[in-house]
């Protein structure tokens, strides 16, 4: 669906929305369901200072004020973008979109098509999936504070991807989807909806890449992640703009009994980013797993909110983020571990770990419980460190300079959440963002 | 100039603590010596302070690597000039594997931007590896985490051994070690021997020095040697004891 014809009105004003739901009026329920967002994220403030859910958050400089729905991009700037986006090619399909639009597809097998597999962009799928839209599209919110947001993806929802994996069906090779902002002052709105049904298997790689270091843009993305009974979904989230991108991410995780559900958040672009993800575990002996690892430098603020739900019983979670802070950089995490009072036997783990790098960066961390089951085991920590002198020391005794003992320290640091993403091509490219982002900072110190 | 490690006067203190008083010792090049010692008489703090840790006041005197003074030099710099600390409590390094910490040691050593032959430098590693009977799978694992002190103390002499320093300080790398670790770790130790290095071995033990045969034995007491002899003096302690040592010496300082 092309925007070209849209006169570039900033995103909150009525003129924008009406111009952009125009082109969807013959999809009703869609868009009612954007109708309702629009008027939802109108009722809405701005986060506010005071806000207990933005606590810590420098609001004042959350703004949506100079972003404008970006032009479809050009043939030249298509190519350009489709061919930088090759960085896991073992993929069962991948799909490209620039600025929310869509860019290159190469789609799944006939083998997987064959067996019931969907993997389309969004704005196919609302029009040849509208049930199951209307079952799994937009159900939930995070309820941790990023409701305006969230209506405001919900009223200009129309990039980003379907995936649905029918009943078990197990697909080794992950589904890769790469996100990029192009035009200066672009605003995009990319959902993830990934289904997958009882005792499927799935992974999923998201990117959110920038094509400049220079150009300002607004991605405000959800997802919506459902595992039926038993089944495994892998997600991987590799976010990388550039440092003047304003980023939100939001994202509503669902895990029923026996389901295997796996995420890891990396975070190294953006100058805010903030990060909601929930995961709600409705059905017993679920597992859980929510990796975090955030590189923040300059002045960037990454505002990280998480939330564990235990409605059902003897399920795990466990949620291990990590942040390196440089500069005059800033971190928040919120994290919440609720226990229903059904939930009995339940494991809830939560740990967040901070390494100060600089006397100027700023670790806030706000872990919390919330336990209505009698007999569960439950523990949140947050640490905030300073490279260890030993460690240190263990280096330089061996002749490794002062500052590559320091970066290989905090490599070592990543390390453990980098080995999670178990794909050695991701591995890879991720080591290789975080040794970029270093190595940008050596030479701009120089 | 002399081939050695030429340790004069030395006086360290930790806090207000004076440790080591006008400590002097030379190892040649080409020998093995051994200091040995009861606990707490600044055995540990001789090794720590030559390697340049910045807990150890250095308050006056000098130590040269070949005529090369040390004192007062950044402990990487210590490392590269030539002399190389087996700690006694190694570090656990998370998320940094042994094949990419000695080859990080290695690069240091390396003009910047030279040239890394990475096949050369595991079929190195893995010889190495071999001789000390450890599993090659360890190149992958973190240096030292969840290692058992014998594997953490073979650890210590294979990043010696490919390192080759021409002088090395081996701090109580017996301690922990049972007895076959102990052999392993001794024969490492054996294999570098010649006349391109000095070791100095510390020990609270003679048990590693019968399968690390030493040069010559000092006996350190109260921040000092106060008795030097060869081999035989070593079984002379194991025989006798610490107990005379601080009778004749431990006067001013017990």
């Amino acid at each position: 669906m092309s925007n070209a014809t849209i006169p570039s009105s900033p995103i909150a004003s009525d003129e924008a929305f009406s111009a952009a739901l125009r082109p969807w009026a013959p999809q009703g329920a869609f868009a009612d369901l954007r109708k309702s967002g629009w008027e939802r994220f109108r009722s809405l403030p701005m986060p506010r200072r005071l806000d207990e859910k933005w606590r810590f958050a420098n609001t004042a400089e959350v703004t949506l004020d100079g972003f404008n729905l970006a032009a479809e991009p050009s043939a030249a700037a298509r190519s350009r973008i489709a061919e930088k986006s090759h960085l896991v090619d073992d993929a069962s399909a991948r799909l490209v979109f620039a600025d929310g639009h869509l860019v290159h597809a190469t789609g799944i097998s006939a083998e997987l098509a064959a067996q019931g597999v969907i993997f389309e962009p969004l704005a196919e799928a609302v029009k040849r999936r509208p049930a199951l839209l209307e079952k799994y599209l937009l159900k939930s919110g995070t309820n941790l504070g990023g409701d305006k947001f969230l209506a405001l993806h919900q009223a200009y929802c129309e990039s980003g991807y379907v995936l649905y994996v029918p009943e078990g069906v197990v697909i080794e090779k992950p589904f890769v989807i790469y996100n990029w902002s192009v035009a200066p002052d672009a605003a995009f709105f990319p959902h993830a909806l990934v289904v997958a049904e009882a005792n499927a298997k799935v992974s999923v790689v998201d990117f959110f890449m920038s094509d400049t270091a220079t150009a300002q843009a607004l991605a405000v993305s959800a997802s919506d992640i459902h595992a039926a009974h038993g089944a495994g979904v892998f997600r991987k989230v590799v976010q990388n703009w550039n440092e003047t991108v304003h980023s939100h991410q939001i994202d509503c995780t669902h895990a029923g009994s026996d389901a295997e559900v796996t995420t890891v958040a990396v975070n190294l672009g953006g100058k805010r980013a903030r990060f909601e993800s929930a995961v709600r575990i409705h059905g017993k002996a679920a597992k859980v797993n929510l990796y975090g690892l955030t590189v923040a430098d300059n002045r960037q603020e990454f505002d990280q909110r998480t939330f564990q739900e235990h409605n059902a019983p003897g399920a795990f979670s466990d949620l291990l983020y990590k942040n390196a802070l440089l500069d005059g950089a800033r971190t928040i995490f919120s994290g919440m571990i609720r226990v229903a009072p059904d939930a009995q036997q339940t494991d809830a783990y939560q740990t967040n770990r901070n390494l100060l790098l600089s006397g100027d960066a700023e670790a806030n961390s706000l872990p919390g419980l919330e336990i209505e089951a009698n007999d569960v085991k439950c523990s949140h920590g947050a640490t905030t460190a300073q490279l260890d002198e030993s460690e240190l020391f263990y280096f330089l005794a061996r002749g490794i300079h002062r500052e590559t003992a320091k970066e290989l320290l905090v490599f070592g640091f990543f390390e453990e959440i980098i080995e999670k993403v178990d794909n050695d091509e991701l591995a890879a490219v991720l080591r290789d963002f975080v040794h970029a982002k270093f190595r940008r900072r050596a030479a701009a110190s120089a | 100039m002399s081939q050695a490690l030429e340790i004069t006067n030395l006086n360290v203190s930790i806090g207000e603590r004076q440790i080591l008083k006008n400590f002097t010792l030379s190892v040649p090049k080409g020998e093995v010596h051994a200091i040995m010692g009861p606990n707490g008489t600044g055995k540990s703090t001789l090794a720590k302070a030559l390697a340049g840790h910045e807990d150890y006041a250095i308050t006056s005197g000098s130590a040269l690597l070949d005529g090369q003074e040390i004192i007062g030099q950044e402990p990487d710099a210590i490392a590269r000039a030539g002399l190389f600390m087996a700690f006694q409590y190694p570090s656990e390094i998370p998320g940094v594997t042994i094949a990419n910490f000695i080859r990080a040691a290695l690069a240091a050593r390396q003009p910047k931007g030279a040239p890394f032959d990475a096949k050369a430098y595991y079929a190195e590693l893995y010889a190495k590896m071999d001789a000390l009977k450890m599993d090659r799978k360890f190149t992958a694992r973190s240096v030292n985490e969840g290692f058992s002190g014998g594997e953490k103390k073979r650890c210590e002499i294979l990043q010696m051994m490919m390192l080759k320093p021409s002088y090395a300080v081996l701090d109580e790398t017996d301690s922990g070690l049972d007895i076959d670790a102990l052999r392993i770790v001794a024969d490492g130790v054996n294999k570098m021997r010649g006349p391109d290095v000095g070791i100095l071995v510390i020990t609270h033990y003679q048990r590693l020095l019968d399968y690390i045969v030493p040069d010559k034995v000092h006996i350190m007491y109260d921040g000092r040697i106060v008795h030097s002899g060869d081999k035989t003096l070593a079984l002379e302690m194991e025989k006798k004891g610490y107990d005379w040592v601080k009778e004749k010496y431990g006067v001013a300082g017990a």
